[in-house]
């Protein structure tokens, strides 16, 4: 037990230093730009006046490094100062949109796991099969489809016709049975556009066990192909299994913003898109460094479980 | 009943998709002559369909001129006009010929896509090859660097790096093709790295050859083939992601005609029931698919994978 847990711990620490670095980048970044910040933002047309209070108030007459250990610290304590556009507290925007972002990625990650891994499992019992050609060529298409074009299709086909919501507004008083019903739409864009993905890998991984010796052996004892699949295959094929299905979810992370842009839903991505063009950077500053964090998080999670499934990872010598 | 008869159509488009590939292919071989007319004859239809698809991409990029009716920018007619004869698609959200902005959007989103690619491809497998061949502490630094930009969601980065330097086509270029270089340069480096450790190499060495040489002309032959499939799938990614930034309205700027942006200008149509935002989004989707299909092809040959 004791050799899981330093595994574990010394995971964790790397995922924090990797993290530390990112949050380097993210909060350095704004140094890249040459010449200075604030005149930058505020056009050529700002006055020496204007100019300089703005620098005070970006805290700009600081030097760099005691400005990054301010953000950081305030950061870890959940305040990420205020918005440039409208001088709320930055926290206070992201709250309620954070959550709103997860239940998006939850629900669309709950339909979508399931599916892939039953139509993956499926198309390798059955590989070369019609079944099999057909859904790996979907698996291709669907794989080359932006993310918005999938969501325009549903909404041309169920949102039309008006059986669901093309806009997926939320507010306080909406009852969890009605969120589900109005965030269909963006989950089932999220689901089709994971899907093909995972559907293609655990083929993969599936496929390529069922040529090793042991496959033949049971076969030859006369399994059938669906007992030799769940019960010899798939435990050995976890780890590319888990390890794939946690890219996904971080890939949700960043699909999520293209797709809350066109369902018009109150979510992170939303407010990140909004502030690029207003160029509010301390706003996607901690946007980005949240979902960063989330990304870091799932990739950190992927790697712990698919040494867990896999004795001989943990025992490595 | 509409959905049996939208599936109908369907199948008549894949049908007609396949057709077209086969004859494609066959037309191509016949042209050509050699090991291409030979590679061609054993091609799979998709791939001649891919092969098709983007030979006419380019042509309507290069013609644009010719075949657009009216000018990129002219405003012509009132708002959202539906299809006619004089306005083949209809009109847009400002009165701009929806068909003429179709035809330069090939122009401007495919190639500023090909652009950034292109570059990311330089400076990735620059990098890449340069890191595996000299190795040491050049190797370490490259790649613990690559390492970090990775950890950080491509499309996030982009988002916040545009912030920080506003949203112009040359920064775009400059800071998709920064962030997808490192996706090249562990490739490139992967594949040298097997290069590198052969004896003929060495052989290059004790003959004195220099880096540069040693990079072009000993390496980067054996590397090429699994690199040049890398660049269709690097497009591909790179297509997606300007359609998506300019989708968000952070890519490429009004007035220059571009399909992500037509897509999200045009988009309150769908509600009413009208296909021609989705025709933009076809046409990103339609290009993507095609050079999945000939990367396919190349990979398998490159592989010399049967099934």
């Amino acid at each position: 037990m004791s050799i899981i847990w330093s595994m574990i711990s010394k995971r964790l620490a790397l995922g924090l230093l990797t993290l530390f670095v990112i949050s380097i980048i993210i909060f350095g970044a704004t140094e890249l730009l040459p010449g200075d910040l604030a005149k930058n933002i505020l056009g050529q047309s700002a006055t020496p006046e204007t100019v300089a209070a703005f620098r005070k108030e970006l805290g700009l007459d600081l030097p760099a490094h005691t400005r990054y250990i301010n953000w950081l610290l305030g950061a870890l304590h959940g305040d990420f100062g205020t918005s440039l556009a409208n001088k709320r507290p930055i926290a206070d925007l992201i709250a309620t949109r954070l959550s709103n972002t997860l239940f998006l990625a939850l629900y669309a990650a709950a339909i979508a796991i399931p599916l892939s891994l039953t139509l993956g499992i499926l198309a390798a019992l059955y590989r070369n099969s019609i079944f099999d050609r057909a859904a790996n060529a979907m698996a291709l298409t669907s794989i080359s489809f932006p993310e918005f074009f999938v969501a325009y299709i549903l909404i041309f086909v169920l949102a039309q016709s008006g059986w669901f919501p093309s806009m997926a507004r939320m507010d306080a008083s909406t009852t969890f049975t009605e969120a589900l019903y109005r965030t269909f739409l963006p989950a089932l864009t999220l689901t089709l556009v994971v899907t093909a993905h995972m559907m293609r890998m655990t083929r993969a991984a599936l496929i390529n066990l069922l040529a090793s010796p042991y496959i033949e052996m049971a076969r030859l004892k006369g399994m059938s192909p669906a007992r030799v699949i769940l019960k010899h295959a798939l435990p050995n094929a976890l780890a590319p299994i888990i390890t794939v299905v946690a890219l996904n979810l971080a890939y949700l992370i960043t699909g999520v913003v293209v797709v809350e842009a066109v369902f018009v839903y109150p979510g992170l991505g939303q407010l990140m898109v909004d502030s690029v063009s207003k160029r509010d950077f301390p706003v996607v500053q901690a946007v980005a460094l949240i979902f960063a964090a989330a990304y870091v998080l799932l990739n950190l999670t992927a790697d712990v479980l698919s040494t867990l499934s896999n004795p001989r990872l943990i025992h490595r010598k | 009943m509409s959905f049996l008869i939208a599936l109908f159509w369907i199948a008549v488009a894949i049908a007609g998709a396949l057709t077209a590939g086969w004859l494609f292919l066959k037309i191509a071989a016949s042209v050509t002559r050699g090991g291409t007319a030979r590679a061609l004859r054993s091609a799979p239809v998709t791939a001649g369909f891919g092969m098709l698809v983007i030979l006419l991409y380019i042509l309507v990029a290069l013609l644009a001129p010719v075949i657009a009716p009216y000018a990129e920018r002219e405003v012509v007619g009132a708002q959202f006009l539906p299809w006619d004869s004089t306005h083949l698609l209809g009109t847009d959200n400002l009165g701009r010929d929806m068909f003429t902005r179709l035809v330069y959007g090939a122009r401007n989103t495919v190639g500023i896509a090909f652009l950034t690619t292109a570059l990311a491809f330089s400076i990735g497998s620059i990098l890449g090859l340069l890191a595996a061949t000299v190795g040491g502490w050049m190797d370490q630094v490259l790649s613990r660097i690559v390492d970090i930009l990775m950890a950080i969601p491509s499309l996030i980065f982009s988002l916040l790096l545009l912030t920080i330097f506003g949203t112009s086509v040359v920064t775009l270029i400059l800071v998709i093709a920064t962030i997808d270089s490192t996706r090249v340069f562990r490739l490139a480096r992967s594949v040298a790295l097997n290069i590198v450790v052969m004896d003929y190499i060495e052989a290059a060495k004790l003959r004195g050859e220099g880096l540069w040489r040693l990079i072009t002309r000993e390496i980067l032959p054996n590397a090429l083939a699994p690199l040049v499939a890398e660049f269709g799938l690097r497009f591909c990614f790179v297509f997606l992601m300007i359609s998506a930034l300019s989708f968000l309205g952070v890519g490429i700027q009004p007035p220059t005609a571009d399909w992500g942006s037509m897509v999200k200008d045009n988009a309150a149509l769908i509600t009413f029931g009208d296909v021609t935002p989705l025709l933009p989004a076809g046409a990103i989707a339609l290009l993507t698919v095609a050079v999945n299909f000939v990367v396919d092809w190349m990979l398998h040959r490159a592989s010399g994978l049967k099934e």
